[in-house]
C-alpha cells in the first residue's frame, strides 16, 4: 500500500510479457481486473490503464485487449449483443484528494481486430467530489436476473460504497436515481445474485503493498440490491461487516477485485488479482478460482492440487477403478474379542507390484466399486501444461498410480483405460470444482472433436460412462479423496 | 483499488508518467470545499448523554490532531511500535487529563492544540472530518480521545473498538485494548477481555494514530452475552 517504488514498478512490469506457470499460463500481469467476459470465443479482462488480457482458452493469457479512456479499475458486462464497459476517471493530486468520476461506454465487440470494434461516447454515470465521503472509482455492474434492472456499485475505503441504477439500454444513469450507501471500509466491489439474495463483494485490507498487502475479498448479502447488506453474524457492511471469500495463501497475497463467471449451471468461477504472486517475482497477477457455496455464502475453492486420489462417485460413494480381478489380502478375518497377550502390528497395504502382473496389457474397462484403497482404485492426477486448458486451469491426465495407464474417452463416447498415456486429447481431462464442492470431470476431446458437454457420469452404482453434464444429478458429480 | 493516501500520491505520479488517467488535477483536499464540522459533530451539552441504540459512545473530548508528518504510510503500526509510540508523553497530563471544551495544550512554542467536547452525529467518530471541519490537516496525525462513563453499578463488560488505523485504549488508567497494523474501522473488530466498569464514573481514554487517508473509530461496551450495554451515562467531566 505504501511503497511508491513498488507500485510504480508493478505497473511498469505489468506491461511486459514475461513467462509464467502454475495455475495460469502466459502473461497474466494485471491489476484491478474487470469481470472476465467471453466475446466471439475469447476471454477478456481489462485492468487499470488502457489495456487488458485476452485468452483463447481461459488458461493461457496474453496482452492485447484494448479499452478506451484509461483510468482505473474497469468492469465489463454483456447486455444483449453489446458490451457495457465502465471505468473510473481519477483526479490524482496531493494526499487525500478523493475526487472521481465513473464513465460508461458501449462496444459491439471486445475484439480489437474486428471491424465492429469501437467505443461509443463516454457517459458520466456517477461522481463524487473531494468534499464527499465517497471516492467514485472501482465500479461494478449487476444485471438483475429477476427484474432486468442494471445496478452499479462503486467507491473505495474512503467513505461509502454506493449503488446507483443505470439504464440497461443506454448505459446512462436512470433519471432521478440517487445513490444509496451500502458499505464502508472496502473498495473494488462487485455485485451478484443467487437464490433470492443479492451479494455485495468488497475488498478489505491494504492494497498495493506487494507481498505485504493484506487485501482480502469479503461479502455481505441482502434481499434488495440497495441493501442492507449483512454478513454472516448480522453485521451491516455499513459497519464494516463482511464474510471472508478469499484471503492470502498458496504463495500469493492480496486477492482483490472479485468478478463472477458462470461457466455452467453449478459451475461458477471467480476472477481477481493477487497483489503479489510469490512465484512471479511478487508481481500483481490474474487469479481464477472455482467458486463454491457454503450455507448460502460464496467461498473461493482451494486451488486444485495434483496428487493421488480415490475418485468417488457422489451417486453411491463407490470408487472409480479399472476392471481387474480383486486380489484378496492374506489373513482373512480375525477373531473378535481382546487378547491381552497379543502384540499390535501394522498391516501392509496391497502394493502395485503385488497385482499389476495379473492385469491385462491392453485397454481395460473402468467401473465403480467399493473403495478398498487397492492399486487399481488409486488415480494420480497430473497437470499437463502444454496442451492448453479451460478457464482457470490446465488439462490433466488421470493415470493409475505408479503406472502410465490412463483414463480415456473412446471414439464412441464411452470410457476406458489405455495402457500408455500418449498425450492424445481423449486422455486429457478438465477437472472443475462445482459450487457444492464436488467435481465434474470432462474429457477434452471425443472422437477427435472438442467436447463441450459430456462428463464422467455414474450410469449405475457400479457402472460409469460419459454423459451430459447435469448439475441437478449426482450422477455427474465426483469427489476426489486422498485416503 | 487504493487504500491509502500514499497510494494516491503514487497514483498521481504514475498518471503523469504513464498517462493512465484521463484527467489530472493536482490539488490538495484542503484547497477544496470540505463538509462542515457541524455535518458530523455538535458541541456537547452539560446534560449527560447515553449510548446510542446500538450502544455506541458518541460523546468524546477530542484533541486537535498532533502532527506526525513522518507517517507516510501505516505499515509500521506493529504492536510494539504502537505501544512505544503511545507510551510517549507528548504533553503533561496526557494520560490523566479530563479536559474541558476549549482547554489548550501547548506542545511547543509554536504549537497549541485545543480540546473539543463533541457529540458525534454518526456511530463512528470521523477524526478525518473532525480535523477537516476545523480546517486542520487530517492525515498523518495522532489523536487523543477521552470520555467519562458513569455506570449505575459495577458491571462486567467487554470494550469493543474499531479504529482506522492503530489505536490503544485505557479504562481508568488500565491498558485494556490495542488495535495494531494498518486497520480499518469495523464494528466490534477488537474486543477486550472481560473488564470491570466500577459503579460511578470511569474514564475511557484512547489514542488513535493514522498516516494517510480516512481515520475514524467506534466504541461500545458489550455485556456477557455480547449485547451492547446502553444503561450508561456519558459525560465530559
Amino acid at each position: 500500500m505504501k511503497s511508491l517504488k513498488t507500485y510504480i514498478l508493478a505497473f511498469v512490469l505489468m506491461t511486459l510479457g514475461l513467462s509464467a506457470q502454475a495455475q495460469l499460463a502466459g502473461n497474466i500481469y494485471i491489476h484491478d481486473p474487470s469481470t472476465i467476459v467471453k466475446c466471439d470465443g475469447k476471454y477478456y479482462t481489462f485492468g487499470t490503464g488502457s489495456g487488458g488480457l485476452i485468452s483463447d482458452d481461459g488458461y493461457t493469457w496474453r496482452t492485447g485487449a484494448v479499452r478506451t479512456g484509461g483510468g482505473v479499475a474497469p468492469d465489463v458486462i454483456k447486455i444483449g449483443d453489446r458490451y457495457l464497459v465502465g471505468y473510473s476517471s481519477n483526479y490524482p493530486g496531493t494526499r487525500g484528494y478523493t475526487k472521481g468520476d465513473v464513465i460508461t461506454v458501449w462496444t459491439k465487440t471486445l475484439d480489437p481486430e474486428s471491424p465492429d470494434f469501437g467505443y461509443s461516447e463516454q457517459e458520466l454515470v456517477a461522481w463524487a467530489g473531494a468534499d464527499d465521503d465517497c471516492w467514485a472509482i472501482d465500479q461494478a455492474f449487476l444485471l438483475d436476473p429477476t427484474t432486468g434492472r442494471l445496478w452499479m456499485s462503486y467507491g473505495t475505503y474512503f467513505g461509502a460504497i454506493r449503488i446507483v441504477e443505470l439504464d440497461p439500454e443506454t448505459g446512462k444513469r436512470v433519471e432521478g436515481n440517487e445513490p444509496v450507501d451500502v458499505a464502508i471500509d472496502c473498495e473494488a466491489t462487485a455485485l451478484m445474485y443467487k437464490d433470492g439474495w443479492y451479494y455485495l463483494l468488497g475488498t478489505h485490507g491494504t492494497c498495493c503493498d506487494g507481498t505485504n498487502s493484506t487485501y482480502n475479498i469479503v461479502c455481505g448479502r441482502s434481499k434488495s440490491p440497495t441493501g442492507p447488506y449483512l454478513d454472516n453474524v448480522g453485521r451491516d457492511m455499513l459497519e464494516g461487516g463482511g464474510r471472508m471469500v478469499l484471503s492470502a495463501g498458496n504463495r500469493a497475497t492480496g486477492p482483490g477485485h472479485f468478478g463472477l463467471y458462470v461457466e455452467d449451471e453449478g459451475c461458477e468461477k471467480m476472477s481477481f488479482h493477487w497483489e503479489a504472486d510469490f512465484d512471479r517475482s511478487g508481481r500483481s497477477t490474474l487469479g481464477i478460482r472455482s467458486l463454491i457455496w457454503k450455507n448460502g455464502w460464496p467461498v473461493a475453492a482451494e486451488p486444485f492440487k495434483e496428487g493421488t486420489f480415490e475418485i468417488e462417485s457422489e451417486r453411491r460413494g463407490y470408487a472409480l477403478e479399472i476392471a481387474v480381478d480383486f486380489v484378496r489380502l492374506a489373513g482373512g478375518m480375525r477373531a473378535f474379542g481382546v487378547r491381552d497377550n497379543e502384540a499390535v502390528v501394522s498391516l501392509e497395504e496391497q502394493k502395485l507390484e503385488d497385482v499389476i502382473g495379473g492385469w491385462p496389457e491392453g485397454n481395460i474397462d473402468v467401473r465403480a466399486n467399493d473403495y478398498m484403497f487397492r492399486p487399481h482404485q488409486k488415480w494420480t492426477i497430473t497437470a499437463v501444461t502444454d496442451k492448453g486448458g479451460y478457464l482457470g486451469q490446465p488439462y490433466y491426465k488421470i493415470t493409475i498410480a505408479g503406472t502410465d495407464r490412463a483414463l480415456a474417452a473412446t471414439a464412441d463416447a464411452d470410457l476406458t483405460s489405455v495402457p500408455q498415456y500418449t498425450g492424445a486429447d481423449e486422455q486429457l481431462w478438465r477437472i472443475e470444482q462445482l459450487i457444492d464442492g464436488t467435481y465434474r470431470i470432462m474429457p477434452k476431446s471425443i472422437g477427435g472433436k472438442a467436447n463441450e458437454h459430456l462428463c464422467l457420469v455414474s450410469t449405475g452404482d457400479s457402472s460409469v460412462g460419459l454423459g451430459t453434464y447435469d448439475f441437478s444429478s449426482d450422477n455427474s458429480k465426483w469427489n476426489l479423496r486422498d485416503r | 483499488m487504493f487504500k491509502s493516501s500514499t497510494l494516491k500520491a503514487a497514483v498521481a505520479i504514475i498518471a503523469l508518467s504513464l498517462s493512465f488517467f484521463t484527467k489530472a488535477d493536482a490539488q490538495s483536499y484542503l484547497d477544496v470545499t470540505q463538509p462542515m464540522f457541524e455535518d458530523y459533530f455538535t458541541s456537547s451539552t452539560t446534560a449527560p448523554a447515553k449510548p446510542d441504540a446500538k450502544g455506541f459512545i458518541r460523546r468524546w473530548s477530542l484533541l486537535e490532531p498532533i502532527a506526525k508528518p513522518e507517517l507516510r504510510s501505516n505499515n509500521m503500526f506493529t504492536d510494539s511500535w504502537l505501544r512505544n509510540e503511545f507510551a510517549k508523553e507528548v504533553f503533561p497530563g496526557q494520560m490523566t487529563v479530563i479536559p474541558k471544551d476549549g482547554d489548550k495544550v501547548k506542545l511547543d512554542k509554536k504549537t497549541i492544540l485545543k480540546w473539543h467536547c463533541v457529540d458525534s452525529k454518526l456511530f463512528n467518530v470521523k477524526l478525518y472530518r473532525f480535523a477537516t471541519g476545523l480546517g486542520l490537516h487530517a492525515t498523518e496525525g495522532l489523536y487523543q480521545a477521552v470520555t467519562v462513563i458513569e455506570a449505575p453499578r459495577e458491571m462486567k463488560v467487554r470494550l469493543a473498538v474499531g479504529s482506522n488505523s492503530g489505536s490503544q485504549w485505557w479504562l481508568n488508567g488500565e491498558d485494556v485494548l490495542l488495535l495494531s497494523n494498518d486497520r480499518r474501522m469495523v464494528v466490534d473488530d477488537v474486543v477486550s477481555k472481560v473488564i470491570t466498569l466500577k459503579e460511578g464514573k470511569n474514564v475511557l481514554r484512547g489514542q488513535i494514530i493514522n498516516g494517510p487517508g480516512m481515520s475514524d473509530f467506534c466504541v461500545r461496551f458489550l455485556d456477557e452475552k455480547g449485547n451492547p450495554v446502553r444503561n450508561l451515562k456519558i459525560t465530559n467531566e
